[in-house]
């Protein structure tokens, strides 16, 4: 049955072009419309990486996977909104949700860190559980459950599609939205710093050791109250910043909270304790799940947006479990 | 600290101190005192609460009963970090280091309550801060050339050997140039060689800063080397106090050691 043979012979290679060969063609063939899904890709990556990047700082500081990071993004938001709602400037009502989120880093840390210390990790990641059905069950009471506008324009944000810059290049144009500028610009900043911040200074070396070691932390004088008001009141910051940002690409909803565990495969990916980790692998995720969904989505019906992230992770945990940038785990036995 | 402490004087007083866990009595009724610029040994075998007594004095437990004076001040209920910030300081039984951190950070964390330089200068690293940082780093690098581990600035102790971890420890307490310096067995699992150079760094710092001492140790040779006065625990209470050849002639000492006839 030679031509049987030749027929499935046949199929084969088709596959194998339209997965290896076919993709490639059609990248190379319209360049520019290859760099805008590369753009729109970076700039969900820097989205992601801004919700990884409040994850990252409590696992730093306490070794915790923060389940609330998503709600205090969609309460910060709430509370900017809100404020500015019942009558106050835009700018007096940034300010306040600063304050905001610090009385709320202060409440956890009063009524949630300093009644579990040295209780396992498990426990404290029920806790932010815990709370964060507080956080929903509190905001839908104080700011109703409706989606609210984020008031992008009145903070100075570019807003809205036609607010753009287009780039004449290789015969195409290529758009680039000056919100999603500023959402890059942002990001960059707040990495910086808290890059920096961790690295050099005391309090961010505290932050380390604290995550290390709580009883050496005590001995050499470092209070774990202290920090973990810090880096809650820090992660808070980061939450406020990523849900401006997100606001002003789409409505602030509750539904934000669960775009919000995009951020896990995210930290897989940078891994869980560091701070340029969230950012490439945010990156790489989000432009790795564009062009996968444009080039390649198409073979198996599309949609695979949603699940890109996931299968990447899992790559990673075989693998190279620490993550691109993570600490290595070094164990003596 | 109104009245200056000076050597030969009580630094730290501990009358009648009771601490328990539940019905477990870790420590009972137990009274010593620590001079100025002395080294004091607590030795015991296994399970006697000398490692208890260490977290009495630098505030992990709170015992029950008893009162702590330091330097002449009645201290109730002392947070950890309270005492570090009054010059106690302290290294583990099973090395406590930031594991993920380099030898350097390591020792800089011991800094951590030298530096004042408040949290907007920290935010931007620059002015302020950054000269503080700097100056600090200096302090620093003298404890590192004192303890022979400049070689190992960069690497994560996570991955050095034990011996050398140990002294990386001992570092980190340094560099809070504490007035006690509480040292829980800082030579178990060493091999002779590293022994003798952790009791050289013992006395260097005891004679040097005239660092106040208080050492676990189980190597009775050592003890009686590095040590002024010992106390001898035994079941969470106190056998014996005196200069090691006091203690090491004292029958009951010799029968906790090595067993009696019944």
């Amino acid at each position: 049955m030679p031509i049987l043979a030749w027929r499935i012979r046949g199929t084969m290679m088709d596959m194998l072009y339209n997965i290896v060969v076919d993709p490639f063609v059609q990248m190379f063939g319209t360049p520019d419309f290859l760099l805008q899904v590369i753009w729109e890709g970076f700039v969900s990556g820097t989205l992601y990486a801004l919700l990884a990047l409040g994850f990252v700082l409590i696992f730093k500081a306490s070794g915790v996977f923060n389940f609330a990071q998503g709600i205090m993004v969609v309460f910060a938001a709430l509370t900017l909104v809100g404020l500015h709602a019942i009558g106050m400037p835009a700018y007096v009502a940034l300010i306040l949700t600063i304050g905001v989120m610090g009385l709320l880093a202060l409440g956890v840390e009063r009524f949630i860190m300093r009644k579990l210390v040295n209780q396992p990790d498990i426990i404290l990641f029920m806790a932010t559980i815990g709370l964060t059905y507080f956080l929903i069950g509190f905001g839908e009471m104080i700011f109703g459950g409706e989606p609210q506008k984020m008031i992008a324009e009145e903070l100075g944000l570019p807003t809205g599609p036609d607010d753009n810059i287009a780039f004449d290049v290789f015969g195409g144009v290529v758009i680039l939205e000056y919100r999603d500028i500023a959402a890059a610009v942002v990001a960059a900043l707040l990495v910086f710093f808290l890059g920096f911040f961790f690295s050099k200074t005391r309090i961010g070396r505290a932050l380390r050791a604290v995550a290390d070691d709580h009883q050496a932390a005590l001995s050499v004088g470092i209070s774990l109250n202290q920090i973990w008001a810090i880096v809650w009141f820090a992660s808070g910051i980061v939450a406020l910043a990523t849900g401006i940002m997100w606001g002003a690409k789409s409505d602030v909803s509750f539904a934000l909270q669960i775009i919000a565990l995009k951020a896990l495969p995210v930290l897989v990916l940078g891994g869980f304790t560091s701070i340029p980790g969230a950012i490439v692998g945010g990156l790489i995720i989000g432009i790795g799940e564009k062009l996968f969904e444009i080039y390649w989505g198409g073979l198996m019906g599309g949609g695979v947006e949603s699940w890109f992230a996931y299968v990447i992770a899992l790559v990673f945990l075989l693998f190279r479990p620490q993550g691109l940038f993570g600490e290595k785990i070094i164990d003596r036995i | 600290m109104s009245n200056e402490i000076k050597p030969g004087d009580v630094l730290l007083d501990l009358e009648d101190v009771s601490l328990s866990f539940g019905g477990v009595k870790a420590i009972r009724n137990v009274g010593f005192d620590i001079k100025k610029g002395e080294v004091r040994a607590i030795i015991g075998p296994n399970g006697a609460g000398k490692t208890s007594m260490l977290n009495v004095i630098n505030g992990f437990y709170h015992p029950q009963e008893g009162t702590i004076t330091y330097k002449g001040l009645k201290r109730h209920d002392m947070q950890p970090y309270v005492a570090a910030s009054q010059g106690i300081a302290r290294t583990f039984q099973n090395v406590a280091l930031f594991r993920g951190m380099s030898t350097l950070d390591n020792i800089m964390a011991g800094r951590t309550l030298k530096m004042h330089k408040n949290f907007f200068w920290q935010m931007f690293y620059y002015g302020p801060a950054r000269a503080e940082e700097m100056e600090h780093r200096e302090k620093v690098e003298h404890v590192i050339d004192f303890l022979e581990i400049a070689h190992l600035r960069r690497t994560p102790v996570g991955r050095l050997p034990y011996g050398l971890q140990k002294r990386v420890e001992l570092a980190r307490a340094l560099a809070m140039e504490p007035e006690l310096l509480l040292l829980d067995e800082p030579m178990a699992g060493m091999n002779l060689e590293e022994k003798e150079d952790m009791s050289r760094f013992i006395l260097e710092v005891n004679n040097e800063f005239g660092t106040t001492i208080a050492l676990i140790e189980h190597d009775i040779g050592v003890v009686m080397d590095l040590s002024d006065r010992v106390v001898v625990l035994n079941y969470g209470q106190k056998l014996a106090d005196g200069t090691p050849a006091e203690v090491s002639s004292d029958q009951a000492v010799i029968d906790a050691y090595l067993g009696v006839a019944h």
